[in-house]
């Protein structure tokens, strides 16, 4: 999950604009660094062959250069945060070969749904994508914040109910990423890593199909089953019934999820966490 | 007939907190009673506990926050070692209890550590430095220390009674609704807020009026020792974002008690208001922490390096400049909510800019170092590992500040690395040099060099070692408050952070045996001029530690420096200024107003959460009692005689004078 070994171009764009950001900064900072120690030393007070400046207290010329070297420095990196937050505003839309994949993505209680509208598939747990292909995605939340990030491929996004937040990205790799939820859920919080697979164009519709042959169905109903909270260890798999599912739930025409179920003294009656 | 409390509330099949609970309880217990048996009630009633001496409230003030503290680093080892061992297993402590643990670590160091000893060292110097008697308000002074013990005792009530919230140090609904929050965890933390907010908030009123309108003849604005600017600053800072505090806690107060939609997902309730009012008190407040702690490295520095503060009209600059930015920022906690990229920009750029004037305060304090004699005292340590680690820490929160670098790092242990990077190196750090430095001024005699050296060493490595790993892994995608993890690749890293922790504790070990051996050897290491560290501000004009009075005669200032001024004066003709004429001086009385207003608000916020209703009615109508029986006071100052003053600052002028002559003689 090394935010420096980037598998897409946002995870690649965020990645340049933190290493060229750090390295502005230490144009300045380790110079700073290495006076302090040096001023420290020399003027130590044991060193009698240091120069004594006992009344030195202004300098119109130094307080100039003492303003003016931050504020420098930060007029070069207002300007990287400038064009980088509209460059990598989540919103805007990758390029990329072949059509783009919308993928609505719902945080529950204590695992991800991610559903593919227009191939009337969904999945738990895993994110199944093509490589190359722009990915488009909604994403809401069933009752409390989260956030979704796969941090190899960049930018992550708050998940809230009630709400739709956007989010583009770009995988460029074949293979397996991990994903998790950034922002604390709740007991089962640290069970919300989920797989990323980047597979080739090719493979997938051949994936939607095996998963559109699924026994599981995914509607309002069973929709709210799965909002109960529940620590998910396998990785179901589900043919979509309802496409407007999504909508539903971000208009709360499906009511919030029960969230966490925060009891007293969730110990002694053997743990609320229903492992699935 | 006790509303939500019953004997379900304590946690008798949980050991973990039934331990640590009965262990505090009795070591209480075993005070109190050491305290009644050898016959100090009477003195600690009469001296601390009704005292409105400005001097005594803030050493009460700096001893909560550094018994808080050692609260606060327990949860802080728990943490570590929970997520040492919770690869691939559950570890030793259950979600519920870690996600209490992380909730109470963060609400204990912000407010009744990082808070509690800044107020703490404010109240102890800024009237001294001022040249002044008391503070502005002397009883307000004492109810709002008291109302903040008030917070921090319902806080650690929740270990024993119930629990404490489990949604992390700032509540963000909907977790924290009652509908998924339905405990009495989250009343636990808004009440004990709103109370110690009240103490802090008058805290605040207290010190700029103290600050504007108190000053000594000839203490004009920008003759004032810096440590007073950055206290009119963090007050001013205070004032403006408390309210906003109390506020947002008061509408999820409303939410989950008369069933409001504030902040719910349903009834159009909306959870990022929550977000956007609790950083625009959130951000605001980092600086109330900061900003303290700046001004006293802009004490130690001058005095350890012989020389004048440089730049001080720079430094004064850069403050206000702080206070005023630090308002226009607050969206940067939440860049990855969508809002957009305009928004996102214009924050991140703000953000940016505070780090203008900190730089600037950065060179300030090394070019007071260019040309000067520097000492390397405990204090100077302190200040000296505070430029480096703040720079560090002041390096990744501008890149957190860059929107698009956020996307990848917000929520993570780079993050949490970053923010203890500049709490603990600049709040703590800060806090640690100046209980080092002002501790003679206030007890009269020196803490140890030795023990302070070590605890110094101890601290700053484990500070390296612990939270460098924490930037790594935040690096690798590491979030924060996982109460267990299965990823190979952040095991090392957290192993090492590990180790880190216990030199941290090693660190603060180091600095209670200084305690223990300082008192021991107080004796040898009195300071019997009050003037222990050559100093330059008017604190070090009076003995040590000061008299009730502070000032016989309220010093005149001629410039900045001012004791400074006195001194060298002084050295060069070998006389003290000839003695004073002395007056009778009125002092404030004594007042239990604050302990027993605190008494019945900490009955009323215990009632508050659970729900027991005649009890808050009881609570609240003490407090007002007690209000309106101090409103009414008769006699409200006592009067010590001209030849008392006289007595106690001609033995205070025989020391300095001796001192004076040693220093000219030319052995």
């Amino acid at each position: 999950m090394n935010i420096l070994d980037p598998h897409g171009p946002i995870a690649a764009a965020n990645k340049t604009i933190l290493i060229d950001s750090v390295a502005i900064m230490l144009a300045i900072v380790v110079p700073t660094i290495v006076a302090i120690f040096a001023f420290a030393y020399y003027f130590r007070a044991s060193n009698t062959r240091a120069f004594h400046l006992p009344n030195f207290a202004h300098s119109g010329r130094l307080e100039l250069v003492v303003w003016s070297i931050p504020t420098l420095t930060i007029i070069l990196l207002g300007g990287v945060a400038w064009i980088g937050s509209h460059e990598l505003d989540p919103r805007v839309p990758v390029a990329g070969t072949g059509s783009p994949v919308r993928i609505q993505v719902v945080s529950l209680d204590w695992k991800w749904l991610f559903i593919y509208p227009d191939q009337r598939v969904a999945t738990v747990n895993a994110l199944t994508v093509p490589v190359g292909a722009p990915l488009q995605f909604d994403l809401t939340s069933a009752s409390v914040l989260n956030v979704f990030f796969i941090p190899q491929l960049g930018s992550m996004i708050y998940t809230m109910n009630g709400m739709v937040t956007r989010l583009n990205l770009r995988a460029d790799q074949e293979g397996s990423l991990q994903g998790l939820s950034a922002h604390f859920s709740g007991a089962g919080f640290p069970e919300m890593m989920f797989d990323v697979h980047v597979i080739s164009p090719l493979d997938f519709p051949k994936w939607v199909e095996a998963t559109a042959k699924s026994d599981n169905v995914l509607n309002a109903d069973s929709y709210k089953q799965l909002s109960q909270q529940s620590i998910e260890t396998g990785r179901p798999t589900y043919r979509l019934d309802d496409p407007t599912l999504f909508n539903d739930i971000v208009t709360l025409r499906i009511p919030p999820g029960p969230g966490p179920q925060l009891t007293d003294n969730l110990a002694k009656k053997g743990g609320a966490l229903n492992v699935r | 007939m006790f509303g939500k409390l019953t004997l379900d509330a304590i946690p008798l099949h949980q050991p973990i907190p039934l331990v640590a609970g009965s262990f505090v309880i009795v070591a209480i217990l075993a005070v109190l009673a050491w305290v009644v048996i050898a016959g100090h009630l009477p003195y600690l009633w009469r001296e601390w506990i009704t005292s409105v001496d400005h001097k005594r409230i803030g050493v009460m003030y700096s001893l909560l926050a550094m018994v808080m503290l050692l609260r606060g680093g327990t949860d802080a080892i728990m943490m570590r070692s929970q997520q040492a061992v919770a690869f691939h297993s559950e570890g030793y402590l259950p979600p519920e209890h870690y996600n209490q643990i992380f909730s109470a670590h963060g609400t204990i160091m912000i407010f009744f550590v990082g808070m509690a000893f800044m107020i703490g060292l404010m109240n102890l110097v800024v009237p001294l430095q001022l040249g002044v008697r008391d503070v502005a308000f002397p009883t307000l002074n004492s109810v709002g220390f008291w109302l903040t013990a008030t917070g921090a005792l319902l806080v650690n009530v929740s270990l024993v009674v119930g629990n404490f919230a489990r949604t992390g140090w700032l509540p963000y609904p909907p977790l924290s609704e009652l509908t998924y929050s339905p405990d009495v965890g989250v009343d636990y933390f808004l009440w004990a807020l709103q109370i110690s907010g009240v103490g802090t908030l008058v805290a605040g009123i207290n010190l700029v009026t103290t600050v504007l309108k108190l000053r000594t003849k000839g203490m004009t604005y920008l003759r004032m020792p810096i440590f007073c600017w950055t206290t009119l600053a963090s007050s001013l800072l205070i004032i403006a974002a408390f309210p906003i505090l109390t506020a947002t806690l008061a509408m999820l107060i409303l939410d989950r008690y008369f069933g409001f939609h504030f902040f719910t997902n349903e009834g159009g309730g909306n959870v990022m208001m929550f977000m956007n009012l609790i950083w625009a008190w959130g951000h605001p407040e980092v600086y109330i922490l900061v900003l303290p702690a700046f001004g006293i490295y802009s004490e130690i520095v001058p005095t350890f390096s012989g020389k004048p503060l440089f730049g001080y009209r720079s430094m004064v600059m850069a403050t206000m400049a702080i206070c005023i930015i630090s308002f226009c920022v607050w969206l940067h906690h939440f860049f990855t909510m969508g809002a957009g990229p305009n928004v996102n920009a214009i924050f991140g750029i703000a953000s940016m800019i505070i780090a203008v004037p900190t730089g600037v305060k950065i060179y300030n304090w090394l070019f007071t170092m260019y040309g000067g004699r520097v000492r390397f005292a405990t204090p100077m340590m302190w200040s000296i590992g505070f430029m480096v680690t703040f720079i560090i820490g002041g390096l990744t929160g501008v890149l957190v500040a860059v929107p698009p670098a956020d996307f990848l790092l917000h929520n993570s242990l780079f993050l949490v690395a970053h923010f203890h990077n500049v709490i603990i190196g600049g709040v703590l750090f800060g806090a640690f040099a100046g209980y080092s430095y002002w501790f003679p001024k206030a007890f009269g005699f020196r803490l140890h060099e030795g023990w302070g050296k070590a605890g110094f060493w101890f601290s700053l490595i484990g500070f390296y070692v612990t939270f460098v790993p924490l930037y790594a892994a935040g690096m690798l995608g590491m979030t924060r408050r996982l109460q267990h993890y299965d990823v190979a690749e952040w095991r090392p890293w957290i192993m090492a952070a590990g180790v880190g922790m216990i030199l941290l504790v090693i660190g603060v070990l180091c600095q209670i045996w200084q305690l223990v051996v300082s008192i021991r050897h107080r004796e040898e290491l009195r300071d019997v001029t009050g003037d222990p560290w050559d100093g330059r501000s008017l604190e070090w004009a009076t003995a040590s530690p000061p008299p009730a009075f502070n000032f016989a005669v309220l010093p005149d200032v001629e410039g900045e420096d001012a004791y400074w001024a006195i001194k060298s004066r002084a050295r060069e003709q070998g006389l003290l200024r000839s003695e004073p004429e002395y007056k009778d001086i009125e002092m404030p009385r004594n007042s239990p107003t604050g302990f027993v207003c605190a008494f019945f608000a900490t009955i009323m916020g215990f009632a508050l959460i659970w729900h027991i209703w005649w009890l808050v009615a009881l609570g609240g109508f003490g407090a007002f009692v007690t209000f309106i029986v101090f409103a009414w006071r008769d006699h409200d100052e006592y009067i010590i005689p001209a030849a008392e003053v006289a007595r106690i600052d001609r033995a205070n002028r025989e020391v300095r004078l001796a001192a004076i002559s040693h220093a000219r003689s030319p052995s």
